[in-house]
Order: C-alpha cells, then structure tokens, then sequence
C-alpha cells in the first residue's frame, strides 16, 4: 500500500483508483444493552409485517392487515353516506367481531417471530451479544404486542375518524375509542403471549401456526357451544344460568376479552343472551387476563433460560 | 487476555471442566481437544453465559460472573453449528448482528460492508444466504463475530466441514485476523495439525483438564513428521523401496505408514528441519522417480502424547538393532 503512492495525482486530476485501504478499527460508540434490546424489538417488529423479509413474507400480514381495515372503512363509508346517528358497530365490539382474522395474524406471526430463531440456531448469537435472556424475551413480546396491537387499533382509529368526519357526538366516540383501544391493548398482550408461549416449544414454523390456530379457535369454539347449551337451558327450564355463561366464558382469550370489556369498558356483550360479567365477575376477567399474560412472560423466560447457547 | 483459576464445571453427570487453569496471552491461540473434551463448555463459561461450579475466570481484565455484557461487548463468537437464517442476505443479517453487539444503525452498515469484504464476501453478499456454499457461510459466521471490532474473538470449530481448499483459506483469514486486525483470536479445533501452523500458542484440553499448555514452536520440534510417496520407474520398480534403502544410507530413518489401505506406498519419516526436505527431493531425483506428494501429517490430538511414547520405543528399539 505504501509502494504505489497513491496521492500524487497527475496535474489533470482524472486519474482515479479504488486503493484497499487494510482494516479500520472501530472507536466509536458501543451502545449497549439497552439499545441491543431495541433493536431487537424494532426488527422483530418490522418482521411482523414481513418488512425486511422477502416479499412472499409481506403477503399474509399485509393481506391481513388490510383485511381488518376493509370492513371498518366500509361502515365509515355507510355512515357518512347515509348520515347515520351512530356507527354500525361499537369501538369494542369490533375486535371481537374480526377475531378469526387476529387469531389467524398471531398464528402466523408468532412461530415467524420466534420458531426461526430456535430452528437456524440464531439464538446463540443473540445471547454472545450484551443483552441478556429476559432481554430477549421482552424485546420479542413486545414486537408482537404491538404488531397485534397496530392491526387491531388501526380499524378503530378508521371508525373514529369517519365518526368525526360524519360529525357524530365527539365525546361519545372519544371515550368509546379510549374504551376500545384499552380492550385490544390487553387482547394484543394476551394473544401475543399466548401465541410466543406455543410458538417457543417448536422450532417448525408448521406446527407453531397449526398449534395456536388450534389453541385459540378450539377454546373458543368449546367456550361459545357450551355458553349456548348453558343459554338454551336457562330458557327451556327458566331458571337463571347466566352465572354459567359467565364462568365458561373464562376458558377462551377471545371471550376473556369479551367479558372483561362488557364489565368494565362499556361493551356490550356478545355472549349468548347479551349478559355479560357483573362487575364482582369481571374482576375475576381481568385477574385471569392478567395472570395469563404474566404467565406467558414467566414460561418465556423458563424457556430461553434452557436454550441458551 | 484469558484467565482461569482452577475452574470446575460439573453437570450432575458429567464433569465437563475440571480444575482447569491457563493463561493465555494475545495472539492466536488454539484450544485443542477431542469432541466432549469442554472447549465449549469453556467457551460458554469465558462470555459469561453459564457459571462455573467453583474457580473463577478472567476475560480482557473482566470477571465472567459479574461482568459478563461488558466482555460480551468486547468479544466475538462463531459458533461451530449453523446459525444463519436463510432467507435475509448477509448484508442485512450482518448489520443486525452489529446493532446488537450496540454499534449505530449508520456505523452497523459501514463496519458490515467493510468486514464482509474483508473475509471475501462481495457482491454476494446481497443474495439471500440460503444459496450460499458451505465456505461462504463459514464466512458470515466469521463476520458477524467481527464486525463489532472485538478486542477477542472465539471461533468454535471454524474449519469444520470445509474442503482442503476452503481449510487453508480459513486458516489464512484466522491468521489475518490477528496479524492485520489487530484481534486476538482463540479458536477451537480437534485436529492438531492445522492449529499448529495457525496459532502463537495451543492449548491442549482433555475430559476438562489441562494437558499442555505451550507455544506452537515446541509443538512442531516433537510432532512434525513427513509423509512421502514416489512413482515406479523401469530402473526402480518398487519405488518406494528404492527411496526408503537410499534415505536409510543416508542414514535418516524411514518407516511405512501402516493401518489405511494404500499405506504402504506411504512414505513416514520424522523432519530434523529444512535439510530433511532438501534431502528427500535429492534423493527422489537421483533415483528419477517422481515425488507424488510431500506433506506435513496431519496429526490427530492423541498422537500427540503417544507420539512421546513411540519415539521412546523406537529409540529403544533402534540400540537394540545397532
């Protein structure tokens, strides 16, 4: 490198040429854990939506993404169009009508997120880097929070503003908004944990999405089928079984939203005969709710704790 | 730049470390042992991933129990297995291996390109790594494991599944890593024989415990023997008998290298030096013969110490015969 002298340039200045320049150290900045773990979070997050994965990766969380917007911009549409007083459908009430496409977003989102790691073996190389397990953990049950949290806050926040362009009651469609982004907040925690945990056992990307699928349409399949037996029973023999309705509905995530919203957020409920949680049951909702999510937090960090390198 | 003191690791079946203590100095250095003999397991143990069951060690100055992200920050790790996802490109898959070694996204991107090229990934690079070779994987192994600019870096097993061709290459670019770079480098290997002509120092492990620890010129003085095999001609028939009975009138000692098939045609004979292998072309170009191959024998880790055995035997056996 020394030989060829390179920076006696001829007087014409033309003469130009690519020099190997050796090795260069690095002194600047090393950021750490902290941000280690963002990063982290923020590729994890674009990779829910397939940014900065093939393009076949995009297809299905776009897909789905505009799936879930479609309907709410069509009830915009109607409303402003034909000058209703109210939207079709109430803030809180939206989720748990689309649940079949949340359900399908985590189930494919999920094993993505994390099977891929534990199948290529990329998880080592995490942990050889500063952050720590419960680093990792957080940084993908974060991603996928919010992911879920993006596909499910983006219609309603469609529905708000097509409230207020059609110029309906303002205070009413702000708290019905709040009410409803609190509802699908904890529903993005509670399916993201849920799908993470299943998704974490498997390194086959099939299985995950075949098993959160099963977990989370079974449940609610099973849940709503006994609520109607439960429900057609209390009217064969007129005796009061809406407790019934009540306790079964604790047994799905989809209906564990449900319930906990028509106690406390507002919501009307979707369970048979309209009777949701009083508001000594839906206590009872939100301690379940919590617990889960807690629990999907603990059964991570149990699991990457043994992975490890 | 790598301490331990009487370090255990014990599983509650297997033993995996046991008192182990060495030192070791920049430079290249390598850890040799057979499968199962804990270079892992010290690996683990040295980025502060997995505690010792007692003793203690040191990595750049810092303890691994306490201090474990500071030294994973200022460390590399290839590990032996796959770990490449294969639908992103090196590229991308490299620059977020530098985010999360805390480089910032603009110096992750420039640190990337300049450590790919340097370990001889161009304009693939783009391409997604699933339609990589195994050497070019090797390759984004070993970049991500330096593109943060450790001051040390551990290779596991880095030669492993590579051609001869891809070996040699590996080994230069190990070489490189100390000598351009600047970085000191302990890579893991079961075969003894390349680690000597890469490495300052070896280490040699086995079932957790020290065996020899010494600088690679030690090595080479006791380990270093010659395999030849030579051409038939009209004039020699039996070509290899001809240069065995000329080597032994020079009085240099020859034996036939024994238990693989076509061994016999296989030529060993212990190198004093330069002179052995001067010696050896003369001798097969008086008798016209042609020299098929002349190389230094790859040496398995246990020969190492039954070599010491043998040349003791073979002394022996020598004063009987004369």
């Amino acid at each position: 490198m020394a030989v060829e002298q390179p920076l006696q340039v001829s007087p014409s200045g033309e003469q130009t040429r690519i020099h190997n320049i050796g090795y260069r150290t690095y002194d600047g900045p090393r950021l750490g854990r902290a941000y280690a773990r963002r990063s982290l979070y923020s590729q994890s997050l674009r990779g829910a939506y397939g940014l900065g994965r093939s393009v076949k990766s995009k297809v299905l969380p776009m897909l789905l993404f505009v799936v879930m917007c479609v309907p709410a911009a069509i009830m915009v549409a109607v409303a402003v169009a034909t000058k209703a007083k109210d939207l079709p459908v109430d803030y809180t009430r939206y989720a748990i009508i689309m649940q079949a496409v949340i359900s399908l977003y985590v189930a494919s989102q999920a094993p993505q997120s994390v099977s891929r790691d534990l199948r290529f073996k990329t998880v080592p190389l995490y942990f050889s880097r500063p952050i720590e397990t419960a680093d990792y953990v957080r940084a993908k049950y974060a991603a996928l929070a919010s992911a879920m949290f993006i596909l499910t806050a983006a219609p309603l926040l469609v529905l708000y503003v097509g409230a207020l362009l059609a110029k309906l009651d303002f205070a009413d469609h702000t708290k019905g908004f709040a009410q409803g982004l609190v509802s699908v907040a904890l529903l993005s925690l509670l399916f993201a944990g849920l799908g993470l945990v299943i998704a974490s056992v498997t390194p086959r990307r099939g299985f995950g999405i075949a098993a959160v699928i099963a977990v989370l349409t079974i449940s609610y399949g099973a849940v709503s089928t006994l609520q109607a037996i439960a429900d057609a029973q209390s009217l064969g023999d007129g005796q009061g079984s809406a407790g019934a309705i009540t306790w079964i509905g604790l047994f799905s995530p989809v209906t564990l939203i449900d319930g906990l919203q028509s106690a406390f957020l507002g919501a009307k409920s979707a369970f048979p005969g309209g009777v949701g949680p009083t508001n000594g049951e839906g206590v009872v909702y939100v301690l379940v709710t919590l617990g889960l999510i807690a629990a999907a937090y603990g059964l991570l960090m149990r699991r990457y704790r043994k992975v490890g390198l | 730049m790598i301490a331990t003191e009487s370090l255990s690791k014990r599983f509650p079946r297997v033993t995996a470390l046991d008192r182990l203590s060495v030192d070791v100095g920049p430079g290249v250095t390598g850890l040799v042992g057979a499968n199962g003999a804990g270079k892992s397991t010290l690996i683990k143990i040295l980025l502060g991933l997995s505690p010792a069951t007692e003793g203690r060690a040191e990595v750049l100055g810092l303890d691994v129990a306490t201090k474990g992200g500071a030294i994973r920050e200022r460390v590399g790790y290839m590990p032996e297995h796959d770990c490449l996802p294969p639908d992103v490109s090196a590229t991308e898959f490299v620059v977020h291996m530098a985010r999360m070694s805390g480089l910032p996204p603009a110096a992750a991107r420039e640190r990337t390109a300049d450590t790919l090229r340097h370990v001889g990934l161009y304009e693939e690079r783009y391409r997604p790594i699933g339609g990589y070779s195994t050497g070019m994987k090797q390759r984004v192994k070993l970049a991500q494991a330096l593109v943060h600019d450790p001051q040390l870096v551990f290779l596991d097993e880095p030669t492993n599944g590579l051609d001869p061709v891809g070996r040699d290459e590996m080994l230069g670019l190990i070489r490189r890593i100390h000598t351009d770079f600047g970085i000191s480098v302990l890579v893991t290997s079961h075969l003894l024989g390349e680690l000597e002509r890469t490495c300052d120092h070896v280490v040699v492990i086995d079932g957790g415990k020290l065996l020899r620890s010494s600088s690679t010129t030690d090595f080479t003085q006791t380990t270093t023997t010659l395999a030849i095999e030579v051409t038939d001609t009209d004039a020699h028939p039996d070509g290899t008998r001809a240069v065995r009975e000329a080597l032994h009138t020079r009085g240099v000692e020859v034996h036939e290298g024994s238990g693989l098939p076509g061994a016999g045609h296989i030529l060993l004979l212990t190198a004093q030096g330069e002179e052995t292998y001067d010696l050896v072309r003369d001798v097969v170009a008086d008798l016209g013969l042609g020299l098929v191959r002349m190389e230094q024998r790859r040496h398995h880790i246990s020969e190492v110490f039954k070599d010491s055995d043998e040349q003791q035997q073979r002394k022996e056996a020598v004063g009987h015969g004369s």
